[in-house]
């Protein structure tokens, strides 16, 4: 039961990294990453057999971080800046569809050479795909909005490979990384609104005056 | 213990005390006491480094210390400096600025001090953050794109950085022997630790604090940030903050060492190092802004760290000991270029010539750091980088000492056809003449000092320092020469 329901949360998560990828909606985007903010939230209660008090922390900060404050925050960056609503793709979306699926190939052929300890879980694969996918999204849309959307998910694809350690990695460290995380994003967010104000438009396009003559 | 905690967390607190008090002259004295008394606590350290007890969270062991020292030096004299730079130039938000070189102060020393390597994480992520707001001082369209690009290549080597801790921890064997990340536990028990997973650790390590150091190819947000960002900052983050990067390098070294896999991560490192070194050289070259080339000087300075790190033997001496040079003359040459800046308002060289006559002190500064900063005797750059050539060429790798040769050759032309531009010349007819050769003592005490210390270091290191020195290298598989 648990191994199958974790099996599913890990599809979820997947499912939601292509979701972002191929969704042309900004606000349609932020709900996707809220979602699997989500998903995350879930995943240590599934991992862990037991409910501790740990565990159920570790479930709520993330799921409050994670799919609460941080999608919440970018809403109202949106909201407040005027940002238009396209996501402005670099490369069309067919191609980053397939960068997306490269990355799962190359994601499970890396899994495929692990330790033989380690194989058969979906956690290392999933883990991968959803940090390659984020810099996928990183490195071809041209909005910074966006843009810190990829980060987030990079983020959380290091953030499920972390809950494989939920019993080793003390409780401190984790709290330190959902703040940091935060904290990241926050000021991400607030230059962000600036780089609107300045330019006018939310575009990193733009960002070209710094350059090697 | 205490000491180490009161270390981290003292400016921490002051940092948030500065954002809440009133007036400049009041932050700025929290500034410069808060910066003396961690140097007086650093100097503590020293002082009783034999009743060390091992196991803590927090701990200065040799190449902890070293870095520690480096950055709380710098600190004092930049902290010096900010606070006559603070009394004539209103970086945006003034308060916010003092609270950021606090919490940065505080970061840096927890990367420093960590012996858990997911703790040492949360510094390297708190040292971007707090000096984020740094750059972005200046509130225009340059500088905002300068902190965009910062914020984001960090914030994705950060996030390698994290998964490299991750994996790291998976490394390590799930029975009770050790606990999970903290550094005597991975080195004593390394050969318990599982390779596969050891080298994919060390692999993501390398890309997330290269990224940090600013090692190329993953160098590009160093020369837009170097010359957007305040030259005081500018001068921290070449200092300080890509030492700490650093130091996390060699962290995961020490452990992949420890392990036994020399030959996974030397070449790895030896390569990377040589591929730093091209690319400031052909970057230095034709180069017209001089922050920026001072940007390139730092990535080929990264790249003879790393360099140092992977040949081993004098080479990782050779690295530690440049480590402290390379903090303090980058600080040094910052203060004055940043000096020469403020005069000429512009860093494009082809606007600033002839500040011999317009900032005599400052001028003389930066051709004391073009032969500092390039290596040349008698000062300590020429020690650590003879030292990291000699250790390439006994370590059996005469083409990379051949070819670090060369391209340390090609950047002292480059550097010195820049800097005597600056320095000779007539003046353009910006700066003002009025000025002429009044400098502000706090403006150039600073890197005086800096420079009498790297000059120090090339005619004489202290028996304790030496002493210091040596063991960090031993603990990164390196020796004395």
């Amino acid at each position: 039961m648990t191994h199958s329901s974790l099996q599913l949360l890990l599809l979820l998560v997947v499912l939601t990294d292509f979701a972002v990828l191929g969704t042309s909606r900004l606000s349609a985007c932020i709900r996707w990453i809220a979602f699997q903010g989500a998903i995350l939230g879930l995943l240590p209660l599934v991992t862990e057999g037991e409910l501790t008090t740990h565990v159920v922390a570790l479930a709520i900060g993330t799921v409050i971080v994670k799919a609460i404050l941080l999608p919440g925050f970018l809403r109202w960056a949106i909201r407040e800046a005027a940002i238009r609503r396209e996501v402005e793709p670099l490369v069309p979306y067919m191609g980053s569809m397939l960068l997306g699926a490269a990355a799962l190939g190359a994601a499970f052929a890396v899994a495929s050479t692990m330790p033989v300890s380690a194989r058969g879980s979906l956690v290392v694969p999933v883990a991968l795909v959803t940090v390659m996918i984020g810099m996928v999204i990183l490195i071809t849309r041209a909005k910074a909005v966006i843009q810190v959307v990829g980060y987030m998910m990079l983020e959380n694809g290091v953030y499920i490979f972390g809950l494989t350690l939920a019993r080793r990695v003390p409780f401190l460290v984790e709290a330190g990384v959902l703040l940091d995380v935060f904290v990241g994003v926050f000021i991400m967010g607030i230059v962000v609104f600036h780089i609107n104000r300045e330019f006018d438009s939310i575009s990193a396009v733009n960002l070209t005056e710094l350059r090697e003559s | 213990m205490l000491i180490e905690l009161l270390i981290v967390v003292v400016p921490l607190a002051a940092g948030a005390l500065a954002y809440v008090v009133q007036g400049a002259r009041a932050r700025s004295a929290l500034l410069l006491t808060i910066a003396t008394l961690h140097t007086g606590a650093v100097g503590l350290l020293w002082v009783h480094q034999a009743d060390r007890a091992p196991g803590g969270w927090l701990m200065a062991d040799e190449l902890g210390l070293v870095v520690l020292s480096t950055v709380s030096v710098l600190f004092l004299v930049v902290a010096y400096y900010a606070v006559g730079y603070l009394r004539d130039q209103t970086p945006r938000g003034g308060r916010a600025f003092v609270s950021c070189l606090l919490a940065f102060l505080s970061a840096t020393s927890l990367v420093a001090l960590s012996q858990h390597l997911a703790l040492l994480w949360v510094g390297m992520e708190s040292t971007t953050l707090a000096i984020a707001p740094l750059i972005y001082a200046r509130h225009d369209r340059r500088s905002l794109e300068a902190v965009w690009k910062y914020l984001v290549l960090s914030s994705v080597g950060i996030a390698l950085a994290l998964l490299a801790v991750f994996l790291l921890a998976t490394a390590q064997p799930v029975d009770g022997g050790s606990r999970a990340l903290l550094l005597p536990d991975l080195i004593g028990g390394a050969s318990r630790l599982d390779p596969w997973w050891l080298r994919a650790s060390f692999v993501f390590a390398l890309a997330g604090f290269g990224t940090k150091m600013g090692l190329a190819p993953l160098h590009t947000w160093k020369p837009d940030t170097y010359g957007e960002a305040p030259s005081l900052v500018g001068g921290l983050m070449a200092g300080a903050l890509t030492s700490c990067a650093f130091l996390g390098l060699a962290r995961f070294t020490q452990v992949a060492m420890a392990a036994g896999l020399q030959d996974f991560v030397r070449p790895l490192l030896i390569a990377s190092g040589l591929f730093s070194l091209l690319v400031a050289a052909a970057f230095i070259i034709g180069q017209a802004d001089v922050k920026r080339l001072l940007a390139y000087s730092s990535v080929e300075h990264m790249g003879l760290l790393v360099l140092g790190l992977g040949i081993g033997g004098a080479g990782a001496y050779g690295s530690v000991l440049h480590l402290i040079n390379n903090g303090l003359v980058k600080g040094m040459l910052f203060l004055a270029v940043g000096n020469l800046v403020l005069a000429a308002g512009t860093s494009v060289v082809a606007d600033m010539h002839g500040m011999l006559r317009v900032r005599p002190v400052s001028a003389w500064l930066l051709v004391i750091g073009l032969f500092a900063v390039t290596g040349s005797p008698p000062f300590g750059l020429f020690i650590s980088e003879f030292s990291i050539i000699t250790g390439a060429v006994r370590e059996h790798h005469p083409w990379v000492a051949a070819a670090t040769v060369l391209m340390l050759t090609i950047i002292f032309v480059g550097i010195a056809g820049m800097i005597i531009d600056i320095v000779y010349g007539e003046p353009a007819g910006a700066a003002d003449e009025s000025s002429s050769g009044a400098e502000r003592p706090s403006f150039v005490v600073g890197p005086v000092i800096l420079a009498s210390i790297v000059l120090l270091l090339g005619l004489y290191i202290p028996a304790p320092l030496r002493a210091a020195i040596g063991r960090a290298a031993a603990s990164l598989g390196g020796m004395r020469p």
